[in-house]
Parts: C-alpha cells; sequence; structure tokens
C-alpha cells in the first residue's frame, strides 16, 4: 500500500506503507546511526516524534527484544528507505515488519530518506502527516500538521510509580524523565541497586529514602515544559546528594539554576558526535539525541562552570556544578545505540557517590 | 608549521613495487600524506623503488628517490640527505618493516632520526606475534588459541593440542604470503615449512582454525594524546578463511546489531589505545555468528588496503589524517577537509552502502588454482556506491573488466543438481555466480548457507537480483518493474538481453517514464551538513543533487579501472597528470573511475569524482549530467579507450587522437595500409579465423610464429609457437577468452625489442628518449627489463626509429601520446605495434628524463605546440643517467601458475635502478625487484640445448663470484666443456635425490631454467620452477635477463650506491 508523508512546507514524499496503516502527525526528525534501530524506536525521548533513519538498510538483524530501550516503542513513525526482506541475526526473534505492525506504529518505506534529510537540515525540524490515504487534502491535513505541538510528552512516557531494582551496592534514585533501559542497567552492572521514581516525584520524597546518588534520566519534549519538575531540582541541588543528569536531566537543572535552552535547528540525533571534555581536553564519540540545547552563558560562573563542549558546532554538552557534586550532560552515556565511549561517567558518578572507580579506562 | 617544532624534514618510505598484496594503495596514502605535510611547510624527502607511482613525483616530494628498498639504502640516504624524521606507517609492510629493521640496529638513534607516527615499540606490539597475543590478553581481548613457532615439530604437536584444521600465518609477510589453513599433518608440514622460511623472523602462528565466523574489520585513529575514533567498519561477505583482499567486503556491516558493532568498536578503540598507536590502525575480528564470542585476529599498526578502501568509502581521508597526527596534531585540530565544517575527530556515518570485489588474475594464469585462501591473491579491487546491496553488488561486478555485467556472467546451468552443490563447497572467484545459479534453480538460504557459510542476508540479496532476472524473463516489462530493475542497478543491456529486446528500447522506456540516474554526494556525514565534497554516486530512486557547474570548459577523464595485469598504477599515473594539467589549463576536470586503491580516486584531484563503472550506460548517464566539452580517453588505459566510439555517439568531442585513428591502429588491415603509405616494414603476418587458416598461415611465413588475439590487452593470449601442435592448442585457448576478433599469426622475429613514447601536437614529434629491452623479442614488453638510454643502437637505427616515429604519428593524426615497439634486427627497423595512447613506460620515461609527458600531451591536445611550449621536435638529448626499469612479479602467490616469461605478460609491478653506470643502474633494478645476491652462492643451470653456447660466460660470471654451479646431465656437459666446475644433478623425472630434493633443500640463490619455446611439453619445468618460486628461489627464464644479472654483479661489491635525486633531472637544455 502506498503512504505518504506530508510535511508542514507542503512537501509530499511518498512510499510505502509499513507497519500500522494509521495516519499520524508528529514532528519529523532524522537519526545518522546506521545501527540500533531497535533503541532508536524505543527510546523515551523520541515520544511524540516520527524518526527518519539516513542508513537506507533498516531492519537487517530484525528485532532483538533484550536490544530494546524501554518496553515499547515510543516514535510516532518510521521513515525508512528500505526494510530488509528477512531479519538474519542469531538473536533476532522476528521481523521489524512484524515489532511494528504488532505496536501500531506507523511508517513508510522506499522514501527518498537523503533528500527528506536534507530538508530537515535546511529548513530545520518539521511537523508532518503518515498517512496511507492517497486522497489525502493538503489544505487539512497541512492546518493539522501546523497546529501539532509535543506535548506533556514526560507525563506520558514516565513511569507510573517507583520500583527498585534488584542489587546490593550504593543506592542510586533514577529520576524516570523518559529513562533508556541501559542507563538502570549500566548503574546495575557497577553494584548500584536503582530505584525508579516517575518524572513528577517531589524531592521531598526522593530525599526522604536518602539515596546515595541521584540520576536525572533523558526524556522528550521541550525542557521548558516541565515547570513542576525544574522546581523540585532546586531542591534536590540544594541537598548534598550527588547528581548525575543526562540529556533532558541536563537541560532542567541547568533551567533550574538560572540557564536558559533552545530549540536546535534539527537537533543532534545519531551516534558520532564529537564531544571535548573541557577539564582534560579529550575528545569521546558519543551517542545524542536532543532537539533542545543547553545556553550556559548566562549562568553565574560561580554556581555552574561548562565541562562538554560539541566539536562540531560549539554548543553546550556538560555542565559542572561549583561546589556542588553535581555534574549533567547533554550526551548519552548510557550508549544504546552509539559508541560507549563515554559509559566512564557511570564510574565517575560512582566515585562521586564515595565509592572507587573501578572501571578499567576512565576515557579513551 | 608542524604543531611539533622539531619535525622539519621527513623522510617517507614508499611500498615498493606492485606485487599482490601491496599494490596502488600505498601510491595513495603516500602521495595523500606527503601533501598533508608539505601544506605544513615540512620538507619531504621521498624513497620509494616504484616509478610508476605519483608519490615519485617531484611535484609531490622536495627531494625524491626512486632507488632500491634496503637497509643500506636507507641509511646511506638519511646519512646523505639528514632528516629530523622518519615516516614509516604509510608504505605498507615495506616501509614498516624497513623502519623496524633500522630501529632494531639501533641507526636511527645513533643518527638521532626519530620515528614518527608509531613508535618502534609499538609496531613491534602489533607485528610480533607472541607481543601482540600478550598484549592481547593483557587487556583482555581474546584471540584464537595459538602458538608462535619456530620448527615444524613445535607446530605439529601444538595442532594436535588445538585439533585440525589449523590456520598458519607466518610473521612479518605480505598479504598473507605462505599463510594457509592445514586440514591434517601432511598439510602442516608442507604449509608450515614454507611459511617458516618466507617470515622475515622465521615464525609462524599455528592458532585454532574459526573458518567460518564471520570477518569483520575496524578503520581506527588515534592521536597523540589518546583521542580515538573509528573511520568505519566493514563485514566481509566471505567469512573467516578468505583473505581479506581476496573478499567481497561491504561497508559499513549489514548483519550485526548496534550490540556487536559497538562491543568490537570499543575493542578496537582499546587495542589502538593499549598499542599505542598514533596514526591509523586496521583491526581484524571473527565474530562467531551464533554469540557475541569474538577473536581478534589481526593489528595492522598502519595505513593498509583497507584503510584505502574505508577512506573512500566514507570520504575520510585517513592518510591525510595520520600525517598530520604523526605531526603533532589532535583529531579535534584537524579540519575535515571533506564537510569543510566538521573535524577529524568524529566518525563517519554513511547513508549508502558500499561492495568491494576483488580483482582476481586468473585471466592471465590460466592454469593456476582458483581456490581463495589465507594467502591473498588478487592483484587489484574495485568498490562501487549505491543506496542499496543489490545495486552496489551489480555496480561493483559490471566495473571488474572481466566481460561480467551481472550474475549471469559465468554459465554453470550445464551442472548437474548435484555437481553444483559440491561445488558450492569451493571458494573461488566464480562463487558468487555459483550462488546465483543454486538460487536460480530454487536451492534454499539455508542450503546455500550450509556451504557457503555466507550469511544468509547476504544470499537474500543475490536471491533479490535473481528473481529480478526472472521477473524480467518471464513477465512484460512494466514501468514498475523496470524502475525496481533500475534501482538494482541492472544495466539497460541486461535487461534488454532479459526482456529480448535491444538497449535502445529500454533507453526509450527510461526516458519515457521517467527513470534516469541521479547523483548523491559522499559527504561523510550522511547529509546531517551540508559539505563542499564534489565526490558523487549515482541512484536509482532518489533526487539528484548535482548540480553542473556554468562557466568553466568541462572535461571528461575517464580513469583505468581495477588494477590488474596489464593494466597497472601506471595509467593512474597518467589520469592524475591530466586531470592537473587541465586545471592549470583553466578547466573543470570531471574524473570517473571505479579503484579505490589510487590517486585519482582521491576526494581533491579532479574537480569533481565520479566513483561509477566505466561502462558505456554508467558515462552516458554522467555525460547526460555534466555535458563535458571533451573527453580524454587516451591516458587511461584500454579501459577508457575502449569506450571512445560510446562517447563519440554520446555527441561528446574526443580531446586528441580522434576514435578513428585509434581504430586505424588496432585493425589489422587498415593498419598496414598506414604502414604501407609511410613505407614502414613490420613482421609478415595474415589475419585468420580458423585453426586451418592458421597452420596455412604459419607455413606460409615458416616457424616460429607468433599468434594472438586482434584485441590485446599485455599480450593476453599471446603465444610463440614453434609448430603445429603449438598452434592448435594455442588457437584453443584464444577462443576461449575472445571469439568475436580474428587472430593474428606473425612471423616472430628474434631481434632487440626497443620502445618509444612520444608526444604529436599534429606537426611535430617529442621523443623523450629510446627505450631498449634487455630480452629479445617475444618476451612482453611488459615483462621485459628496459633500458634508457638504449645501448645498442646504430645512430642509423636511432635516425630511423625517429623517422618511423615521426610518420606513424602524422599518420595518425596523434594529437597528444603515441607509444610504438619496434624489433630491431641489425639495422633493419620493424614495427611490431602502436598504440596511439599513454601507456606503461610513460611515468619511468619522464621522470629519468625529466620530461613531463603527460602535462605536454594535455596541452598539445588543447592546441598548443610543442615548439611554442620551448622543446625542440624530435629525439631529446640524453638525460646524464643510465635508468633501467625492472619488472617484479607476483608469482609465488598465484598457486599452480607457471613461472616463465614470454609474449603474455605476468608482471605485477616494476622498479627502477638509475645511476651514472650501466650495471650499477642494473644491479640496482634487480636489488630493488628484490634479487639480493649472492647469500648461499649455490645456483642451477638448466638450459636448452641451443643455448648451452651462450650460458658459459653467465655460468663462469657467476663462477667467479664463488658460486657452486648446478647443472643437469646436457647443461654440466657444454659448461664442463668450457672448463667450468660443476657439481651435476639429477632431473627430475629420476630417483632421488634429485634437482627437486635440492630446491627443497633451501640453500640455493638462484635457477636459470631457460624453457623450451612453445607449449610445454614436461611437466618438470614447471614444477621445477614453481617448486623454487614457493621456497624462495630467484628463478630467471630468459637467457638475457640472466646475462644482465651476471653483469650487474659486477656492481654487487661496491661499498655504497649512489643516490640519484629525481627532483635534479632538469628539463633537455638545447644548445644554443
Amino acid at each position: 500500500m502506498k503512504a505518504f508523508l506530508i510535511l508542514e512546507n507542503g512537501r509530499v514524499f511518498s512510499g510505502e506503507s509499513i507497519g500500522a496503516e494509521r495516519e499520524t502527525i508528529s514532528e519529523i526528525v532524522f537519526n545518522t546511526s546506521m545501527t540500533g534501530y531497535l533503541e532508536v524506536m524505543t527510546d523515551p525521548s523520541y515520544a511524540g516524534q516520527a524518526v527518519c533513519m539516513t542508513y537506507p538498510l533498516i531492519g537487517n538483524y530484525g528485532i532483538c527484544p533484550e536490544d530494546a530501550e524501554s518496553d515499547r516503542p515510543w516514535i510516532s513513525g518510521f521513515l525508512v528507505r528500505e526494510l530488509s526482506r528477512i531479519p538474519s541475526n542469531f538473536r533476532s526473534r522476528e521481523s521489524i515488519q512484524a515489532y511494528l505492525v504488532r505496536h501500531g506504529i506507523p511508517g513508510m518505506q522506499g522514501l527518498d530518506t537523503r533528500a527528506l534529510t536534507c530538508l530537515l537540515r535546511e529548513a530545520g525540524t518539521m511537523n508532518g502527516m503518515i498517512t496511507t490515504n492517497p486522497a489525502f487534502d493538503l489544505e487539512d491535513a497541512l492546518r493539522r500538521i501546523h497546529t501539532y505541538r509535543v506535548e506533556r510528552a514526560v507525563e506520558r512516557v514516565t513511569c507510573s510509580k517507583p520500583y527498585t531494582l534488584p542489587g546490593s551496592g550504593y543506592r542510586v534514585a533514577l529520576l524516570d524523565l523518559g529513562a533508556k533501559r541501559n542507563i538502570a542497567r549500566s548503574l546495575e552492572k557497577l553494584g548500584c541497586q536503582v530505584t525508579v521514581y516517575p518524572a513528577f516525584t517531589k524531592a521531598r520524597t526522593i530525599l526522604d529514602d536518602e539515596p546515595d546518588g541521584i540520576l536525572l534520566s533523558n526524556g522528550p519534549g521541550d525542557p521548558k515544559e516541565c515547570g513542576p519538575i525544574i522546581e523540585q531540582l532546586k531542591i534536590l541541588y540544594e541537598s548534598e546528594v550527588p547528581i548525575l543528569a543526562i540529556c533532558l536531566g541536563h537541560q532542567l537543572m541547568a533551567l533550574a539554576m538560572g540557564g536558559d535552552t533552545h530549540r536546535l535547528k534539527y537537533g543532534h540525533r545519531g551516534g558520532n558526535h564529537p564531544v571535548k571534555n573541557l577539564e582534560t581536553g579529550r575528545v569521546s564519540i558519543t551517542s545524542q539525541n536532543h532537539g533542545y540545547v543547553v545556553d550556559a552563558s548566562r549562568m553565574d560562573p560561580s554556581v555552574a562552570v561548562p565541562a562538554f563542549v560539541n566539536v562540531n558546532d560549539g554548543t553546550n554538552e556538560g555542565i559542572r556544578y561549583v561546589g556542588k557534586k553535581i555534574l549533567t550532560v547533554q550526551f548519552h552515556p548510557e550508549a544504546c545505540p552509539g559508541p560507549q565511549d563515554s559509559s566512564y561517567l557511570f564510574a565517575t558518578f560512582l566515585e562521586m557517590m564515595g565509592g572507587e572507580n573501578h572501571a578499567e579506562k576512565s576515557e579513551y | 608549521m608542524p604543531k611539533n617544532p622539531n619535525i622539519k624534514k621527513v623522510l617517507m618510505l614508499g611500498s615498493g613495487p606492485i606485487v599482490i598484496g601491496q599494490a596502488a594503495e600505498f601510491d595513495y596514502a603516500g602521495t595523500q600524506a606527503c601533501r598533508a605535510l608539505k601544506e605544513e611547510g615540512i620538507e619531504v624527502v621521498l624513497l620509494n623503488s616504484n616509478p610508476a607511482t605519483i608519490m615519485t613525483d617531484k611535484d609531490i616530494a622536495d627531494r625524491v628517490y626512486i632507488e632500491p628498498l634496503t637497509i643500506e639504502v636507507v641509511e646511506q640516504l638519511i646519512d646523505k640527505e639528514k632528516p629530523d624524521s622518519v615516516l614509516p606507517t604509510l608504505g605498507g609492510q615495506a616501509g614498516l618493516n624497513l623502519a623496524m629493521e633500522l630501529e632494531e640496529k639501533g641507526f636511527l638513534e645513533s643518527r638521532g632520526v626519530r620515528l614518527i607516527g608509531t613508535t618502534a615499540a609499538t609496531i613491534k606490539k602489533a607485528e610480533d606475534r607472541q607481543e601482540f597475543k600478550d598484549t592481547m590478553e593483557k587487556i583482555g581481548e581474546p584471540v584464537a588459541a595459538s602458538m608462535v613457532v619456530t620448527d615444524v615439530e613445535h607446530g605439529r604437536l601444538f595442532a594436535e593440542q588445538i585439533g585440525y584444521p589449523v590456520v598458519l600465518r607466518p610473521a612479518y609477510t605480505l598479504g598473507g604470503s605462505g599463510g594457509g589453513i592445514a586440514h591434517n599433518a601432511q598439510e602442516l608440514e608442507e604449509i608450515l615449512a614454507n611459511g617458516l622460511r618466507l617470515s622475515r623472523v622465521g615464525e609462524v602462528l599455528v592458532e585454532r582454525c574459526i573458518a567460518g565466523w564471520k570477518e569483520i574489520e575496524y578503520e581506527v585513529m588515534r592521536d597523540g594524546v589518546g583521542n580515538c575514533i573509528t573511520v568505519c567498519n566493514m563485514e566481509n561477505i566471505d567469512p573467516v578463511g578468505v583473505h581479506t583482499g581476496d573478499s567481497m567486503v561491504v561497508a559499513p556491516s549489514q548483519t550485526l546489531g548496534d550490540k556487536e558493532y559497538q562491543m568490537l568498536r570499543s575493542s578496537a578503540l582499546n587495542i589502538i589505545t593499549e598499542l599505542g598507536i598514533t596514526g591509523g590502525c586496521n583491526v581484524q575480528y571473527a565474530l562467531n555468528p551464533h554469540s557475541f564470542e569474538y577473536c581478534v585476529i589481526e593489528v595492522n599498526p598502519r595505513v593498509s588496503r583497507s584503510s584505502a578502501l574505508a577512506s573512500k568509502a566514507t570520504g575520510y581521508p585517513i592518510a591525510r589524517v595520520a600525517a598530520k597526527i604523526a605531526l603533532g596534531y589532535t583529531l579535534d585540530e584537524i579540519k575535515n577537509a571533506v564537510t569543510g565544517k566538521t573535524y577529524a575527530s568524529f566518525e563517519p556515518m554513511l547513508d549508502y552502502c558500499v561492495v568491494k570485489l576483488p580483482r582476481l588474475p586468473f585471466d592471465k594464469f590460466i592454469h593456476a588454482k582458483r581456490t581463495l585462501t589465507t594467502q591473498m591473491k588478487a592483484t587489484g579491487e574495485v568498490m562501487s556506491i549505491c543506496m542499496n546491496f543489490e545495486g552496489a553488488l551489480m555496480k561493483a561486478i559490471r566495473s571488474l573488466e572481466q566481460h561480467t555485467d551481472s550474475l549471469l556472467s559465468y554459465d554453470f546451468s550445464g551442472l548437474s543438481e548435484q555437481e553444483l552443490k559440491k561445488q558450492l563447497w569451493t571458494v573461488d572467484d566464480l562463487r558468487l555466480w555459483r550462488i546465483a545459479e543454486a538460487l536460480r534453480r530454487g536451492m534454499g538460504l539455508e542450503e546455500i548457507h550450509a556451504c557457503t557459510k555466507i550469511d544468509i542476508w547476504f544470499l537474500d540479496k543475490i536471491a533479490a537480483l535473481v528473481e529480478m532476472e526472472q521477473r524480467l524473463q518471464s513477465e512484460e516489462l512494466t514501468e514498475a518493474c523496470l524502475r525496481e530493475a533500475k534501482r538494482m542497478e541492472f544495466p539497460d543491456t541486461v535487461i534488454a538481453r532479459l526482456t529480448g529486446t535491444d538497449v535502445g528500447t529500454i533507453k526509450k522506456l527510461r526516458r519515457q517514464w521517467g527513470i534516469e540516474a541521479s547523483y548523491r554526494m559522499v559527504d561523510t556525514c550522511a547529509a546531517e551538513f551540508a559539505a563542499e565534497s564534489a565526490y558523487y554516486y549515482s541512484v536509482y530512486g532518489g533526487e539528484n543533487e548535482v548540480v553542473p557547474t556554468e562557466g568553466k570548459k568541462k572535461v571528461l577523464i575517464l580513469g583505468s579501472g581495477p588494477i590488474r595485469i596489464g593494466q597497472g598504477i601506471e595509467f593512474d599515473f597518467c589520469s592524475v597528470h591530466c586531470a592537473w594539467a587541465f586545471e592549470k589549463e583553466g578547466y573543470e576536470t570531471i574524473i570517473v573511475n571505479n579503484n579505490p586503491e589510487t590517486v585519482s580516486t582521491d576526494f581533491d584531484i579532479a574537480s569533481r569524482l565520479y566513483f561509477e563503472p566505466l561502462t558505456r550506460e554508467d558515462v552516458e548517464n554522467i555525460v547526460r549530467l555534466e555535458k563535458p566539452d571533451g573527453a580524454v580517453v587516451q591516458f587511461g588505459g584500454q579501459t577508457a579507450i575502449k569506450l571512445t566510439k560510446d562517447l563519440m555517439e554520446m555527441g561528446v568531442p574526443i580531446l586528441g587522437t580522434s576514435a578513428d585513428d585509434v581504430d586505424a591502429a588496432e585493425d589489422r588491415e587498415r593498419f598496414d595500409e598506414i604502414l604501407e603509405q609511410c613505407r614502414i616494414p613490420r613482421p609478415k603476418g595474415e589475419t585468420v579465423f580458423s585453426v586451418e587458416e592458421a597452420k596455412q598461415a604459419a607455413a606460409n611465413l615458416g616457424y616460429p610464429v607468433l599468434v594472438r588475439p586482434s584485441y590485446v590487452l599485455g599480450g593476453q593470449g599471446m603465444q610463440i609457437a614453434i609448430d603445429d601442435e603449438d598452434v592448435e592448442q594455442y588457437i584453443g585457448v584464444i577462443n576461449r577468452i575472445a571469439q568475436e576478433h580474428p587472430i593474428l599469426v606473425d612471423k616472430y622475429l628474434k631481434g632487440k625489442e626497443i620502445e618509444v613514447d612520444a608526444v604529436c601536437d599534429g606537426e611535430d614529434i617529442l621523443i623523450p628518449g629510446i627505450m631498449e629491452h634487455i630480452e629479445r623479442a617475444g618476451i612482453h614488453s611488459g615483462d621485459s627489463i628496459s633500458v634508457y638510454p638504449a645501448r645498442s643502437l646504430s645512430v642509423h637505427v636511432e635516425r630511423t626509429i625517429e623517422e618511423y616515429t615521426e610518420r606513424l604519428a602524422k599518420a595518425l593524426h596523434v594529437k597528444g601520446l603515441i607509444n610504438i615497439q619496434f624489433i630491431v634486427c641489425g639495422e633493419d627497423v620493424y614495427v611490431i605495434e602502436v598504440n596511439p595512447r599513454s601507456s606503461r613506460t610513460v611515468p619511468y620515461i619522464s621522470k629519468v628524463t625529466g620530461i613531463p609527458i603527460v602535462p605536454l600531451a594535455s596541452r598539445v591536445i588543447l592546441g598548443e605546440t610543442l615548439k611554442g611550449m620551448g622543446y625542440h621536435p624530435g629525439l631529446q638529448p640524453r638525460s646524464r643517467y643510465w635508468a633501467i626499469k625492472m619488472p617484479v612479479f607476483s608469482f609465488e602467490k598465484i598457486r599452480g601458475a607457471d613461472v616463465n616469461v614470454g609474449p603474455e605478460m605476468k608482471s605485477t609491478g616494476e622498479c627502477l635502478g638509475i645511476a651514472d653506470t650501466f650495471t650499477e643502474a642494473l644491479y640496482k633494478a634487480f636489488l630493488g625487484a628484490g634479487i639480493r645476491l649472492p647469500r648461499h652462492k649455490n645456483m642451477v643451470i638448466t638450459v636448452r640445448d641451443e643455448d648451452q653456447q651462450e650460458v658459459i660466460p653467465i655460468a663462469r660470471v657467476f663462477a667467479q663470484m664463488g658460486y657452486t654451479i648446478y647443472a643437469t646431465s646436457g647443461t654440466a656437459r657444454a659448461l664442463e666443456a668450457a672448463g667450468l666446475k660443476v657439481k651435476r644433478v639429477r632431473k627430475m623425472e629420476d630417483p632421488s635425490p634429485n634437482l627437486l630434493d635440492l630446491i627443497l633443500e633451501h640453500h640455493l640463490d638462484l635457477i636459470i631454467d631457460i624453457p623450451h619455446q612453445g607449449a610445454e611439453h614436461s611437466q618438470d619445468g614447471f614444477l621445477i620452477r614453481r617448486n623454487a618460486i614457493e621456497t624462495g628461489v630467484h628463478v630467471i627464464t630468459a637467457l638475457d635477463t640472466a646475462r644482465a644479472l651476471a653483469q650487474s654483479m659486477q656492481s654487487a661489491a661496491k661499498e655504497s650506491l649512489s643516490l640519484v635525486d629525481i627532483g635534479t633531472i632538469a628539463e633537455p637544455c638545447y644548445p644554443q
């Protein structure tokens, strides 16, 4: 069946329908990772967005369930050049086609993903509609596309109640703003006992549980929409509990402490972004997925100093809070998909909590 | 300014002659690195014995030495030029080995010279089997169970312990020479003994066999402060067991999930960090297809063939970045020259699929074993880029220059079901076509996978292509079907054939339905950033993003395709210089080529690079988009020349010599007419179509005769026949290769062979010099030792050659280059071949005469005159040096290939000897080719009766040097009669101990074995030569070569060699 992608600027791409045959309106973003499509689909940060994979051959190794970063796909739609006819991997349990259908994710293949990427790069992230209705009314579609906003996304993706994962070491409170599984898994590997809290948990509740450290996770949407959470972070800041924050967590902490955030033209989504550690001068290749970025320039240098910077475009990639055991990063040390080069940050976090850094290598 | 201010003058080591396992990729890497160094104001001293390279151009380095790559030469050169640093990691294994030896000897330290790029300790950790294993164990990186052995007995014991099959890998050899898989004790003993001998340090690794696992490679970069990135990973379609150089390879990996991808990536970064490499590095893995288990197979602490491929596949200039790192820069300080925006500290993301196929030489070695093993056999490779795997594979297949255009190009339909199944186990160059046939017959993916161990993902893609073949054959050609066939890159010719129509119809349908190729940019970043690159590939079913520029005149330059015997790196040299010359004249240059190893496909050589197959259709698509003002075909060898007519039909003017005149030189009858017109004699000959006619012709001419197909490349199919039996056999062979063309039977003249390259502007000619072959006529010019200036020609003969060249160039209306081969018998000069295009000798003669032939030819093509450029027409004054081009062979790599020289070309590369005296030049040339005598001072001579008198003075020279000469009875008698001391050795057919035992004792330096002309009547000679080559004994099969070697030995005793800076060879200076 034919499918169409209608962009807010009126541009229409056509292709073949994959997954669920339903209409969806969302933001359209692209991701440049060459592997890790399941990780992308199940990353809650993509809630409200349809993802275009720039790598043209997708689904080659099927669906390996243990690679999922949450228990369901969060993307609104999936745009690919070509889905593999057969999956080939010893761990694959089903084809990507079956997976998309099973989860009701609409999408299309056969569209010119490179042309779409160039367009998004030049015009910036846009809204769009995926539909299988060949008789769509462009005017009506555009009106609906224009009014679409990614709203209350964190609310949608966060867990409904707290739960604790097995572990015996340091007790880490993980504030689930849309956390990828590998964050908890990385902490578990270091022996931590992780308790996951819903995004809107009061700071007091968390602090009352006396965690050794707090991890603010990644998550979807515009950070400025998360006013109530930001308020709670101010309280967490005041506590002496060490904090590591990732992506949305990083942005929210910056907003809490006088920083600003703004939308990037087309975001950073992929696994090849070079990030420089301003303390050591070392560059790591990182996994990234963010449409908003922190502007740290107006933050009081006696409160917050930039810790990491993006080598490509100079945007902020991390902040160290002066006199505090708080480190926040824009990129994803939990990788999945993408390079594991910055996984040492979890060990750093362990150190912040008073543990020894047993990581064999702190950094490449 | 280099980051490290102590680096001011750098010695770069090149990789020497092109041999299997070390080819054009090092010219590409070296040239890119030299340019990167010069950009920083570094003075570059270059040493490489290969004159056909671009890196040995005086524009590329400041001081260029085309001298043998030996320790003595490097030491002498360091003392002469006093560089402060040596950069060894860009010259392949040859350069690396030299650097290691210098370091181990303490020479570098004694001269205060440092190794930059990577330290000796690092190189040792990566290259030394035991140190490597220990290092991997230390950081917890798994390697296959293995042991380094220095004798066969320990190898056998270990193999029994870990179980057969085992893989054997000799330390420090090229392209896995001497390695292999042993399935039992007997095979082990054979391969191991040989491997031990070939290894520089007498070590062989005996390893658990992981054949059948996925083979994955990562290209990694690391800077001096420890930042690392991976440039790309590649997946070998062939599982472990086939050398990666012979494997079908795809980039990026296709069947790895992110978990596997990142696991191996992290491992690669761990390894490069632990080894402390600064620069580029290649890590090869075996990955168990049924688990996360993996083994590190090998690490190359230098740029390699794979890194050249990775550079071209991603657009990331590895050699350039490695050179900058060597100067002390960090990755985040080096700009990404492709995007112009990002830095070298990022990882390329591909939004396309790249396929590499090896170019194997079995068309030249028709009797060789075609099986692919851990020892590399390919002479070159092709790469293709497409949005899908099927398309990339189809493009690569038609780029091979092997008369292949699809999965139907080799016919296995005659095999029975059972035979086919059996043959699926065979791993050779035809496996792809056999798999296609199995799929056509409906064999299941799993069943094929069970035999081939090729991942079913790839098999399914091949199946998709086979299904399309069947659709085209059986269904009506709808728009959707044609669109899909084109998306998979079926050429119009194949679609026409399958649908039973003609190409014109398909083309019309495509125009009608708007199915056109569009072009995409290789931008390193999957379109995330706007890039400035001018590196393109075509796709069907996507938007065109390449906008032709306006204003400048445009010239299309066709490249030369994969490196293969007969068409080597020389033509890339010519293409690149042509591009540079046209650029200087204000042209926009457009290169089309498909060889990832070459300089011509570097991203900043031409104004625009189209990485595409060199077929009519592919070129036509580019022409439609770019509308070039003209095309140059005379520099790209046969590959480019064969497209001349097509280009004209597309309305593209051929710049330089016209297509019609090219045809006149190749068409026998037209050529004869021209010779007659010009009153130039050639050996008598006839054109025939059948064996009977050929025998009649031979009778008319009188034996011996030369038999060959009329369209030849590198003498393919050419043979000397001494009787009717030979004629019958040869014509049989020829007809297997090229049926459509007539066969030429010529009188064979046993004279001196002379060669000239000339530039003609329509009025005048310029001959930079006359080259004389050491070997008499009958040996292919590419396999002959070539001497400049000619040694033994009378003034009259030289005048005649000059005169004939001028007449021919004018009669053929040559504008640009012409290459002519002559035979001189006494004072008579005959023409044997004329090629109105560039030739193999152009780079060599350009360098040794100082005359930039390609730029001159390019300017002539654009309308300038030789006189206008300040040249006196005619034969140019001699240069002060003797310069000798020596062919280099790769016989040891090709099991079953006959080791002898003849009319069909077999050499893979060449080196140069240049000196003030003839003998020193000759000595250097032999030395450069790896013939380093004396060693054991034992040799064997076995010649034909008619050669016995001629061989005596040669034997005498070696005897005087203290050689013990072994000879078979006939030869021994003749030598004894001449008063030489000889040890008799029994022939092969005689009982042991015989000649074979002598060879296998490993104490021989040299065998002079002159085979009978004509078809080999016994297998003896073949076996002697084969065994000799495989045990590392030098084999000489032509008396003239043997004489030259003997003569060169006069210089062997010299304390030191004179070193010549090519840059000091000035252009001719004419008397006022």
